[in-house]
Order: C-alpha cells, then sequence, then structure tokens
C-alpha cells in the first residue's frame, strides 16, 4: 500500500510517500511528481521518512524525471529515506544524479540555496 | 419382424378375400332360400366370414392409421372425412341405382337388395372401424396406465362380441341387449378422454368440427339407409341390429363425435387464450436454448424481438445494445426510434417503466425493459403498441421473464468468448515462455579453469532476469547477468534486446567499461522512460588469471578469496543502463580488476533472492546470502548454488517468490 499526499507551502511544494512503492502503485507517485513538476513548481521536497519499501518501478518513476529536473531548473531533493531504501537508490546509482539528503533541515537548506 | 405397412397390406388382401368369399356365400344362400334348394352350407357361415373380415378390416386400420400427436389431429379426423365420403358416395350411386329400376321387376329382385344390403353393410364397416381407430388413437393421446386398462378392457369385450354374435344359439335371452349397455357405458366413459382438443388452435378447432359433424351426418345416413333396406325386406340372413359389435361401434362413435363436437364448441372462445400461453412457453423455450446452444448474441437478441413482440402483440420493438452499438427493431425507423426516445428522457426513471402519452409517433404505449449483464445495463427493450394503456401487468411479466433469461444467454456467451480469449492469451504467454526460456543459454561457456552454474525462476510466465556468457578466444570469456526493473511480459522483451545488446557487443571483446558504455547507448534507445536494466559485466582471462568487471546498478558482487579465505562485496560506483541517457554515463562507471586464485569464488545474483521476504516482512538480504556462500566454500558451484536456493526457500516458508530471481555461481580450479 502507498500512502502519498502533496502540500504546497512557501512556494515548496512537499510529496509525502509512505508505505510500499510497488509496480502498480507507482503510477500515483509519477502522477505527483508529474503534476509537480509540470504545474511549474521549482522546488520539490519528497519526503520518504515513511517509504518502507520501493521496487525497480518505483526508482523508475525518479530516475524518469532526471532530465526533466534539469531541464526546468527545478530543484528535487528526496530525504528521510531508510537505510534498506537508500541503499537501493544506491545501489542503482541514482544517489548520484538525485540529490538525497538526511534530514528536512539539510533537504529545505538545498532548496533555499541560491 | 414384418413392418405395420407389410402387416396392413397383407390385412387388407385378406379382408378383400373375405370380402369376395361373404358375399358369394350370402348370395348363395340367398339364392339356394329363394328357390327352395339346399344349397349345402350352413346358414351361419356367412355371419362367420363377415366376422372374420371385420377383425381384418381391423388389423388393417390399426396398423395403417399412425399415433395421435399435436400436428395431426386434423390429418386423423380428415382421414374419416374422406374414408366417410367415399362410403357414402359408393353407397349413395347404389341408392340411385335402385331408384332408376324402381319401376322393373328387377327392383323386386330380392337378390339384388341382398348384394346392395351386404355392400352398404361392407362400407359401414369399413368406416366404422376405420373412425374406431382414430377414435382410439386420440383418446389414448396422453395416456394414463389407469386409460390404457380401460380401453384394452373395452376393446377386448368389443373383440368378444364378434365371437358372441358367431354363436349358433342364444346364452341367454336378451344378453345382446346387456351387452350393448355394457359397451355404451363403457364407451361413455372413456368419452370423457379429450386431451387432444386442448391443443388444437383456433383454426384446427373450426375445422375438427366441420369434420366431425360430416362424420355423424354419414354415421346417421348410413343408419337410416341399412335400417330402410332391413325393414323394406326384412329377411337377409346377416342382420346389422343382430350384430352385437356393430351396433356397439355406431354407438360409441356416435357418442365421442357428439362429445368432442360439443367440447370444441366450448373451448372455442377460450383458445385464443391457451392459445398464447402456448406461444409464450414456446418462446420461453427457445430463448433457454440460446443457453446451451452456441448462439451469438446477435441470434439471441433476435429472439428476444420477436419472442416478446408475438408474446404481448405489440405493434414495433426495438433492442438497443449499448455497449456494442447495436440496434435490432421490429416494424419501426431509426428516425422514429429518436423521436420516441426523446419523448422517454423526460421522464428519468429508471429501470422498467410505460408511459402510455406517446405523441407524435404513431404509437401511443411504449413498456421499456431493462436488459442488466453482471449488473450492468447493457440495453433496453422497448416494445410499442398503437393503442394507449396496451400493456398490463401480465404481459410486462412475462417480457421480465423473457428478458431475464436473455440476460443469462447473453451473459454465459460473453464468458465463454472471454474464456476464450483468456485461453488465447495463455497460449501466446506460453509461447512467450517458451522462446524466453530459450534466451537463457542451457550451455553456460566455460574451460578447465573454472565451473559456472546458473539457476533462474520467473515470477510469472516469462520474466526481466538474465544471465548469458560468450567465448571471446580460448582463453577469454565474458559473463553478464542482468535485471530489467518490473516484471512480467515488459520485462521479457527488454531483457531479448539486452541479449542482443551483449550478444552483438561481447565478440567486440571490449573492456568492460567500454562495454557498458555501448550497452547503455544502445540500450536506452530500446527501453520507456521509466524502465532500466542493472548489469555486472565480467571479462575472465584465463591464460593471465586475471579479471575485469563492472557493475551498472545491479547488486554487488561477492567475491570469495580462497587465500584471504573471506568474502566481500564489491560496491563500488556504478548505475543502471538506461538511467542516463546523454553522454555522460561513463563517469559513473567503475572497473575492477583483480587477479583470481584457485578456490577463488564468485557469486551473482539479482534483488529477486535479496529482497525476498519472509511472512513477517523481513527482507532475505545481503548478509545472508554472504554467510550461505561463507559456509560453503569448499563446495562445488552446484551445490553452492543449490544451498544457496535452499537457504532462501527455507526463509521464505515457500518456493514462490513474487519476483524473478537468478543466481550465478562461478569457482575457479585447482
Amino acid at each position: 500500500m502507498i500512502h502519498i499526499e502533496s502540500i504546497l507551502n512557501d512556494g515548496v511544494k512537499t510529496i509525502r510517500v509512505g508505505g510500499d512503492v510497488d509496480a502498480s502503485s507507482s503510477i500515483q507517485l509519477d502522477t505527483e511528481i508529474k503534476s509537480a513538476i509540470e504545474g511549474g513548481d521549482k522546488k520539490i521536497l519528497v519526503d520518504c521518512s515513511k517509504l518502507n519499501y520501493i521496487s525497480s518501478a518505483g526508482l523508475g518513476v525518479f530516475m524518469s524525471y532526471i532530465q526533466d529536473i534539469e531541464a526546468n531548473n527545478v530543484k528535487l531533493v528526496i530525504f528521510g529515506l531508510n537505510e534498506k531504501v537508500l541503499n537501493v537508490f544506491e545501489i542503482l546509482g541514482l544517489n548520484q544524479l538525485l540529490k538525497i539528503e538526511n534530514s528536512t533541515e539539510a533537504a529545505k537548506a538545498y532548496l533555499n540555496e541560491i | 419382424m414384418l413392418s405395420r405397412k407389410a402387416i396392413s397390406q397383407f390385412a387388407l388382401v385378406i379382408a378383400v378375400l373375405l370380402w369376395i368369399s361373404f358375399m358369394v356365400s350370402d348370395m348363395f344362400l340367398m339364392f339356394g332360400n329363394t328357390s327352395n334348394i339346399d344349397s349345402g352350407i350352413s346358414d351361419k357361415l356367412p355371419d362367420i366370414i363377415f366376422n372374420l373380415f371385420i377383425i381384418a378390416i381391423y388389423l388393417f386400420y390399426k396398423f395403417r392409421i399412425g399415433r395421435a400427436e399435436t400436428v395431426n389431429f386434423t390429418d386423423l379426423l380428415w382421414r374419416i372425412f374422406v374414408t366417410g365420403l367415399i362410403c357414402t358416395i359408393i353407397s349413395f350411386i347404389l341408392k340411385l341405382f335402385l331408384l332408376a329400376l324402381e319401376a322393373t321387376r328387377l327392383a323386386q329382385n330380392i337378390l339384388l337388395l341382398d348384394f346392395v344390403y351386404l355392400i352398404n353393410l361392407v362400407l359401414i364397416t369399413v368406416f366404422l372401424v376405420s373412425t374406431f381407430i382414430v377414435w382410439k388413437r386420440l383418446i389414448l393421446y396422453q395416456k394414463t396406465k389407469f386409460l390404457v386398462r380401460i380401453w384394452n378392457t373395452f376393446e377386448y369385450i368389443l373383440i368378444l362380441s364378434i365371437i358372441y354374435s358367431a354363436l349358433p344359439f342364444e346364452i341367454y335371452p336378451n344378453l345382446t341387449l346387456y351387452y350393448v349397455v355394457l359397451l355404451i357405458i363403457m364407451g361413455l366413459f372413456l368419452s370423457a378422454n379429450m386431451r387432444w382438443v386442448a391443443y388444437l388452435n383456433f383454426k384446427q378447432k373450426w375445422k375438427s368440427i366441420l369434420l366431425i359433424f360430416l362424420t355423424l351426418l354419414y354415421l346417421g345416413y348410413f343408419s337410416s339407409n341399412l335400417y330402410g333396406l332391413i325393414n323394406a325386406e326384412n329377411q337377409f340372413n346377416t342382420n346389422l341390429w343382430d350384430n352385437v359389435f356393430l351396433l356397439s361401434l355406431i354407438a360409441f362413435i356416435f357418442i365421442y363425435a357428439l362429445f368432442s363436437l360439443l367440447v370444441i364448441l366450448f373451448n372455442l372462445p377460450t383458445s385464443s387464450v391457451f392459445e398464447k400461453k402456448l406461444e409464450e412457453v414456446v418462446n420461453f423455450q427457445k430463448l433457454s436454448q440460446s443457453i446451451q446452444t452456441d448462439q451469438s448474441e446477435e441470434q439471441v437478441y433476435n429472439i428476444l424481438l420477436e419472442s416478446s413482440v408475438s408474446t404481448v402483440l405489440a405493434d414495433a420493438a426495438w433492442i438497443e445494445v449499448e455497449d456494442q452499438n447495436d440496434l435490432f427493431t421490429e416494424n419501426i425507423t431509426k428516425h422514429k426510434i429518436d423521436k420516441i426516445k426523446s419523448q422517454i428522457d423526460e421522464n428519468t426513471e429508471k429501470g422498467n417503466k410505460q408511459i402510455n402519452r406517446l405523441k407524435g409517433v404513431g404509437f401511443k404505449s411504449i413498456a421499456i425493459f431493462p436488459i442488466n449483464v453482471q449488473s450492468q445495463q447493457i440495453g433496453t427493450l422497448a416494445l410499442l403498441k398503437e393503442m394507449g394503456d396496451g400493456f398490463d401487468k401480465d404481459s410486462a411479466n412475462i417480457i421480465k421473464t423473457f428478458v431475464a433469461q436473455t440476460e443469462v444467454s447473453v451473459e454465459n456467451s460473453r464468458l465463454i468468448n472471454q474464456a476464450l480469449e483468456n485461453e488465447r492469451y495463455k497460449e501466446e504467454l506460453k509461447i512467450a515462455k517458451e522462446v524466453q526460456t530459450s534466451l537463457l543459454p542451457d550451455i553456460l561457456n566455460k574451460n578447465e579453469q573454472f565451473d559456472i552454474k546458473a539457476f533462474s525462476v520467473s515470477a510469472d510466465e516469462v520474466g526481466g532476469d538474465y544471465y548469458d556468457t560468450y567465448q571471446i578466444n580460448d582463453n577469454l570469456f565474458s559473463v553478464i547477468i542482468g535485471d530489467v526493473s518490473g516484471k512480467g511480459t515488459s520485462a521479457a522483451f527488454h531483457m531479448s534486446q539486452m541479449k542482443g545488446v551483449f550478444q552483438s557487443l561481447a565478440q567486440l571483446g571490449l573492456s568492460s567499461k567500454k562495454f557498458l558504455i555501448n550497452a547503455n547507448n544502445a540500450i536506452s534507445n530500446c527501453l520507456e522512460k521509466t524502465s532500466f536494466i542493472t548489469v555486472s559485466y565480467f571479462l575472465i582471462d584465463t591464460e593471465k588469471k586475471k579479471i575485469e568487471f563492472s557493475r551498472a546498478g545491479h547488486c554487488p558482487t561477492i567475491y570469495y578469496s580462497k587465500k584471504s579465505n573471506k568474502a566481500r562485496f564489491f560496491t563500488n560506483k556504478g548505475l543502471g543502463l538506461g538511467i542516463l541517457r546523454n553522454g555522460d554515463f561513463h563517469k559513473y562507471i567503475h572497473v575492477n580488476r583483480l587477479t583470481y586464485q584457485p578456490g577463488d569464488i564468485i557469486l551473482l545474483y539479482t534483488d529477486g533472492i535479496s529482497e525476498a521476504r519472509n511472512k513477517n516482512g523481513e527482507e532475505y538480504g545481503y548478509d545472508r546470502i554472504k554467510k550461505v556462500l561463507d559456509t560453503n566454500t569448499n563446495e562445488t558451484t552446484t551445490i553452492i548454488q543449490e544451498r544457496l536456493i535452499n537457504d532462501l526457500y527455507d526463509f521464505t516458508g515457500s518456493s514462490f517468490i513474487n519476483d524473478d530471481y537468478t543466481t550465478l555461481v562461478i569457482k575457479f580450479n585447482n
């Protein structure tokens, strides 16, 4: 089961992702990120502190926006990954292409950099 | 056994012969009497021959006239009518002949009168027996056991009367009378059986009335004619009124004809109702049968349309099947339907409805019935009548049962189609599985320096895990293990693309980094946006005893070194193929180089193993994989692979893992 919600606050779009992101639920994650980027949000915070498991399809969603993020000058930061999920990101190598922070503060600090 | 036809023909021949001998013997006797010459034959002989003749005629008709069925009641009656007509005409001609001779002396000739009388007697016998057999068929239509017993008794007593008539003496005074009365009472009882009348339609009833009426007329004519002849010269040898059999037969036939006539007459007014009910049943049966037979949906709708229209006598109707955009119509145009629909839409009620105030379309009332399949409305049946308030509750109920039957038929036919389609998909998947299984190599390239063993299982029919080997030259081997993101059919397609990429690039003998860069370029053009492939690529040089390998986002390789007696993970950097589709991919690839020693082991696997969960939701994890290797370093590749998979199954509690999982073990020999 996936739990997902989006909040827009002070120009920062926060997407909270919780539960398991598998092949079928990854579509919801895709929809949220897509609407944020296409909606013109420039600062996107992906809160994964409640994320328990992510499958390759879920990783594929994050991966598919790497080039869109660069092209649209969007700052997207993922934070709160637990050890297991972070390991999955790292093994695939996505941590080299996506900004991943440990804490909310670090993530917000990154968004507020100029 | 002789056929019915043969028996009846034989009986006919016998009957004709008996008829001739009856005529000759009787005339001979008569001649002897009038001339006072002893003819030398008993006066009982003609009687006996006549009774034999009756039996022959009886047999003839018994085998000639078949069983009564719903379709042939009027045919049976028609047969009597024709027989009666022919007999009457012959008898009439004889009468005219006698009239013409009235003035002459010949008319007084007792022999001639006897001849005419005998012919008439034979004619009435034929007519009576044939009618009797038809009556029998009609009475025994839908017979009960009890009825059959009564009838058989009746028939035996009748036949017995033939023998009785032939007796040369009277057993008991007035016995003949009692005998006839008994038969008449039985005949009365049997005449109450008229089930066949109910199955006649209106037209057939009228026809039957006419035919039975004519039968009665013939009967009256014959009886009076014979009576007249007997009265005129009461000295014939064979007297009709002495013959219990014929007398009872006349009485019985008369009674049954009269009863039938009255019953049919009284049934006339209700026959249309009965006919309608019968039609409903037939229509319902038609619809029910459409469940079993493989009729198409279209045929089922057509049956519904026809049945409904004929049952409630609608003037027009249509069936609209919304989910297939089909329209079936009866006596109505599409244009008119649209016009009527615009009037219905004002009335927004759902479900069955009736409107009695249609305007400007030539119809006043309409009844609408929804057709639901799998609790979804798939269409509507609309019935129209020119008169207002044309649909009562009864007809609505009937149509509802028709619709319900149709729903079952349609659902059935759809389910069958779905099942067939599923079966086809399954077949396709089976083929896909076979094709894909052939993509994973049966035999892995190796030489005496190392052993290699692979094991792979897909969660679905087809999967996205991949491994392969290629021998570049005598001493140079390339090995790959890969995992396509996602699973199932799309993963399987990408896996086959990866196979193509590996087979074409491996033979170039590229370095591991070059291989991955080229593979990334090639595969990026083939994958959709959210898909990627993780691989680990190995070059094994058995001459220099060197290994070079790179990781493209794949699960870290576990390497056991015999020398240090330790296994470790190679978690250096890497990036899955297809993630970065521009030229920067090379920045993320690391190359490992090492020299192997005999006894060293490389253990490769996909995330199906490391991420397999037990029922508590725990993952199998890298450490458990490593532990299996640690404890089995002296074993062969096959045993290491088996131990790993068994340990995995022990952990998960079953051999069903909801992902593709693969392992590849390489061990260097001494």
